[in-house]
């Protein structure tokens, strides 16, 4: 016997981390357009090892398996590594990130809906860490054929030919060399790995990735909140040091068009379990995200700073929440009128 | 946000809609039950009529069994400050005054009046009511005599919220949103009686001394509203308007209309008055116009059978008829599984269908397998704040289901739990199907419960607490007073031998005389000193006074030891 509300909307966990996944769809079509299909093999590897994980976590804690295994949750983690590691990392580096995501960060953390850590940015911290140039080594823009692809991820053969480093890391490498001091200007105009704004490609797959975003948004899976706040302040600092010193700090189309940001701005720091969840703590959570993202992009040793930035921002979410609890209706006080 | 008003009202005395966050959209299904006119529903074959009218109020039958009474004929006494009379809904037999099922969230049965209808339905007497001779209390008073409460759901007596509170009332606000889902008595009775209507709000004004009145519609109603607009037209009195509000549920909802209509939001534990408001239901105003023009008490209300039925509609039904046997003239389909009292937001289902209509049934919902599927399997929160975007009290409910879950009743509280109204929209809307409201309720259920312990054993201890302070008092009182009596002794003692010894006229005998007469003295404080206590050589009415404190200590003992022992 239930109690009233007796009529409910039809809504679900798998249905909202479906429509994740769909809104990934147009990033993911661009993702390959530009890179190949490197990253669909990494997305089913890492799937195949989300569920497998998650499923061997549910048995384990004796949890239902058919209920938690078709919630979607562990698909979202896994293609969410997939898309922020490299497409042609090995197989084994995005098989044990996705394993520590779902061991680690996921079920040893209590499981859905309670792990204060983005499972997909602990994987990415984590495996950075631990295999730095790895982690670095991304594919050119149509450097290579789909054998090519499978041989980097399979570890069939060097790979170099393919690879280039990331905008991010070309800028920051060259500016922050001791005997050869670049300018910004210098740097992007050199070709190679940037495009028109941002890297070469990239931008185009932060686009299809704010087209996603946008529609997660009018479908209220997201609210407003977050992207705005994480690329405003993304947008605003790198602005105002590349209007201070224009040679040493990139421009904010620049920021905003490149690496992870806009992924970041709508698929990750929006992860409501490890994230802020009040109106105002929403806006601070991205906004800080966005401020310890640049600052790690610009003064920091890697090439993109948002794993760090928003585990960091994790840490602080409960407490952000608690200090932005809104005023209840009728306990507003704006014209002195109520209370 | 504020959505500007209809161009064609633009000379109305208020120029702008405000809006109330959250809310939903559910499925209306008004239609369903709207489209045919309001029948009565058959005579049953006997009515339950029962005495609790809330947790506060309990009327006092003055009946008897085997008594015959008439329709309308009062059989049940206000007591107290929050009850109304009760009144025979048709003529007949009393036939006995006993427990029986009531609908009522305890489930518990209440002692109720059970009166076998003789078929003839024959009125008492009836009078109108002159309301304009006589002052607001005597109409209030007249009303509460006529059983007159809020038909909106809640049944709160009108005759209460028509006094003049704080600040007086300066804007009455008729509720005519009817935000449920499925019901749609208020609906048919603005369509039909909208005159009716009209006239209990011009009672109410003049109960009140209220400048204006609003009549807040929902736009899913469109011939209610014309019905209530040509009904004012008609009327010609000033300062009252015909509001159409946007649908959005829960508009109804009292503090949501009246945010929606003037802006002001009232907060949790206080009323529409402390703002110079008052909200009252379209039927409800219905039943005053009824009482006072007249003369009929409320003896039956119009209430909408729908959901699982053949022929759903709404029906003037008497107070105190069995569920059971009202059911029939809406057809309940076959596969119907339960029935709710009210909408599917906020209904109860009903564990008995020997239950009665009261006065604050509003709807009877017959359910199926289809209608209202049973929720799928309640999954983690989380957090997605779908339950915040919703929640029209402005909470945040995935918060408050963690402290409800994890009993941290204290943070619950401190995160405005009893400010939740259980709208149900954040069940409505969860995906992990977690119905919140009911963790909502167990919580408020459980601190009432604490609250209520916690002052009983606070009363305990204070009196408690109180008696050793005293016990403690007169144990040094008896001692002051026999170390009095003991000095005073010895004195006289020393006296004594002191005269003995003084003239020593015949030593031997003189000191044999004063040994002894030491020793009677001795003897004598020995004996004082036996009898020590206060009890002793007391006035009648002093001894009164001392079995009276014996008996009051021995109470307080008593009240106390249930306590004493649960805080060991």
């Amino acid at each position: 016997m239930n109690n009233s509300p007796y009529s409910l909307q039809p809504a679900s966990v798998q249905s909202v981390m479906l429509r994740v996944l769909l809104a990934l769809l147009p990033g993911i079509a661009a993702y390959v357009w530009f890179f190949g299909a490197a990253i669909l093999v990494q997305i089913v590897l890492t799937s195949v090892t989300a569920l497998a994980a998650e499923a061997a976590m549910l048995k384990l804690r004796g949890k239902p398996l058919m209920m938690f295994l078709t919630d979607g949750s562990a698909l979202v983690t896994a293609w969410l590594i997939a898309l922020s590691f490299p497409s042609i990392a090995p197989w084994w580096l995005t098989v044990l990130g996705t394993l520590l995501a779902i061991v680690v960060a996921k079920h040893l953390y209590g499981g859905l809906g309670q792990n204060p850590f983005n499972p997909a940015m602990v994987a990415f911290a984590l495996m950075i860490v631990a295999y730095p140039s790895l982690m670095s080594q991304w594919p050119a823009v149509g450097a290579a054929d789909f054998t090519q692809y499978m041989n980097a991820i399979f570890g069939l053969r060097q790979l170099d030919a393919i690879t280039m480093a990331t905008p991010l890391d070309a800028l920051r490498t060259a500016l922050h060399s001791a005997d050869a001091p670049a300018t910004v200007a210098g740097v992007l105009g050199s070709g190679a790995s940037f495009g028109n704004i941002g890297g070469k490609g990239w931008e185009w797959i932060a686009l299809a990735y704010l087209a996603g975003g946008l529609w997660l948004m009018q479908r209220r899976t997201i609210t407003w909140h977050m992207p705005t706040a994480f690329l405003a302040i993304l947008f605003a600092v790198s602005g105002l040091f590349s209007l201070i010193d224009p040679t040493q700090f990139a421009p904010p189309l620049f920021h905003v068009l490149t690496g992870g940001a806009m992924f970041a701005a709508f698929f990750i720091v929006t992860d409501p379990v490890s994230g802020a969840a009040t109106p105002k703590g929403k806006l601070i959570f991205a906004a800080g995200a966005a401020l310890l993202t640049w600052v790690i992009r610009t003064f920091g040793a890697y090439p993109d700073g948002i794993a760090f930035a928003v585990l960091l921002m994790n840490i602080a979410a409960p407490l952000i929440d608690m200090y932005t609890q809104p005023a209840v209706f009728g306990h507003k006080k704006p014209d002195g009128d109520t209370r | 946000m504020e959505v500007s008003r209809d161009p064609a009202a633009a000379d109305s005395m208020i120029s702008r809609l405000f809006t109330f966050k959250g809310g939903v959209k559910p499925e209306s299904h008004k239609d369903e039950s709207a489209t045919a006119p309001i029948r009565t529903a058959p005579l049953p074959s006997q009515l339950i009529i029962p005495l609790r009218q809330s947790a506060r109020a309990m009327a006092r039958s003055v009946v008897e069994p085997g008594q015959r009474v008439l329709k309308g004929q009062v059989i049940a006494a206000a007591e107290g400050a929050m009850c109304t009379a009760l009144h025979a809904p048709t003529s007949g037999t009393v036939r006995a005054i006993e427990p029986q099922p009531v609908p009522h969230p305890s489930g518990l049965p209440a002692p109720s009046i059970i009166i076998d209808p003789d078929g003839e339905d024959r009125w008492i007497e009836l009078q109108a009511f002159d309301y304009r001779r006589v002052t607001p209390e005597q109409t209030r008073d007249y009303l509460r005599d006529c059983g007159v409460v809020g038909l909106g759901g809640a049944g709160f007596p009108s005759h209460v919220k028509l006094g003049p509170g704080e600040k007086g009332i300066e804007t009455l606000i008729l509720n005519g949103a009817e935000c449920e889902p499925w019901i749609t008595c208020d609906d048919r009775l603005m369509r039909e009686r909208a005159d009716m209507i009209l006239g209990g709000a011009s009672i109410m004004r003049h109960i009140t001394g209220a400048r204006r009145i609003l009549i807040g519609i929902e736009d899913n109603k469109p011939q209610a509203i014309e019905s209530m607009q040509a009904a004012v037209r008609h009327m010609g009195e000033a300062d009252i308007e015909v509001v159409t509000v946007p649908t959005l549920y829960p508009a109804g909802g009292e503090k949501q209309l009246i945010r929606v209509l003037t802006g002001i939001e009232i907060p949790y534990g206080k009323l529409g008055t402390h703002f110079g408001l008052q909200c009252f239901n379209v039927g409800s105003a219905h039943a005053i116009f009824r009482a006072v023009e007249h003369g009929e008490p409320l003896v039956s209300r119009i209430l909408t059978l729908s959901g699982n039925m053949a022929n759903p509609g709404n029906f003037e039904v008497r107070i105190g008829t069995p569920i059971r046997e009202l059911l029939p003239v809406a057809g309940p389909r076959a596969d119907t599984d339960r029935y709710l009292m009210g909408g599917p937001m906020m209904g109860v289902t009903l564990e008995s269908l020997d239950m009665p209509v009261v006065k604050g049934t509003n709807c009877i919902l017959a359910g199926s397998p289809v209608l209202f599927p049973p929720p799928s399997p309640e999954m983690p929160c989380i957090r997605c704040g779908a339950c915040a975007q919703v929640c029209p009290a402005e909470l945040q409910p995935f918060d408050l289901y963690w402290f409800s879950r994890a009993k941290i009743f204290g943070k619950a509280q401190e995160y405005d739990l009893f400010d939740c109204i259980e709208c149900g929209c954040c069940s409505y809307v969860c995906p992990s199907r977690i119905p919140l409201v009911d963790y909502f309720r167990f919580a408020k259920g459980e601190i009432w419960a604490r609250e209520k312990e916690k002052a009983a054993a606070d009363t305990a201890r204070e009196r408690y607490e109180f008696r050793l302070a005293r016990e403690e008092r007169e144990k040094e009182e008896k001692a002051a007073k026999l170390a009095a009596k003991t000095a005073a002794g010895r004195e006289k003692a020393a006296a004594a031998i002191a005269v003995a010894e003084k003239p020593a006229t015949a030593p031997e005998e003189d000191a044999k005389k004063a040994l002894i007469a030491a020793a009677l003295e001795r003897a004598k404080a020995q004996k004082e000193q036996a009898h020590p206590g206060n009890t002793v050589n007391l006035r009648p009415e002093q001894q009164a006074e001392v079995a009276a404190i014996e008996e009051r200590r021995a109470e307080i003992r008593e009240m106390a030891k249930p306590h004493l022992r649960q805080e060991d």
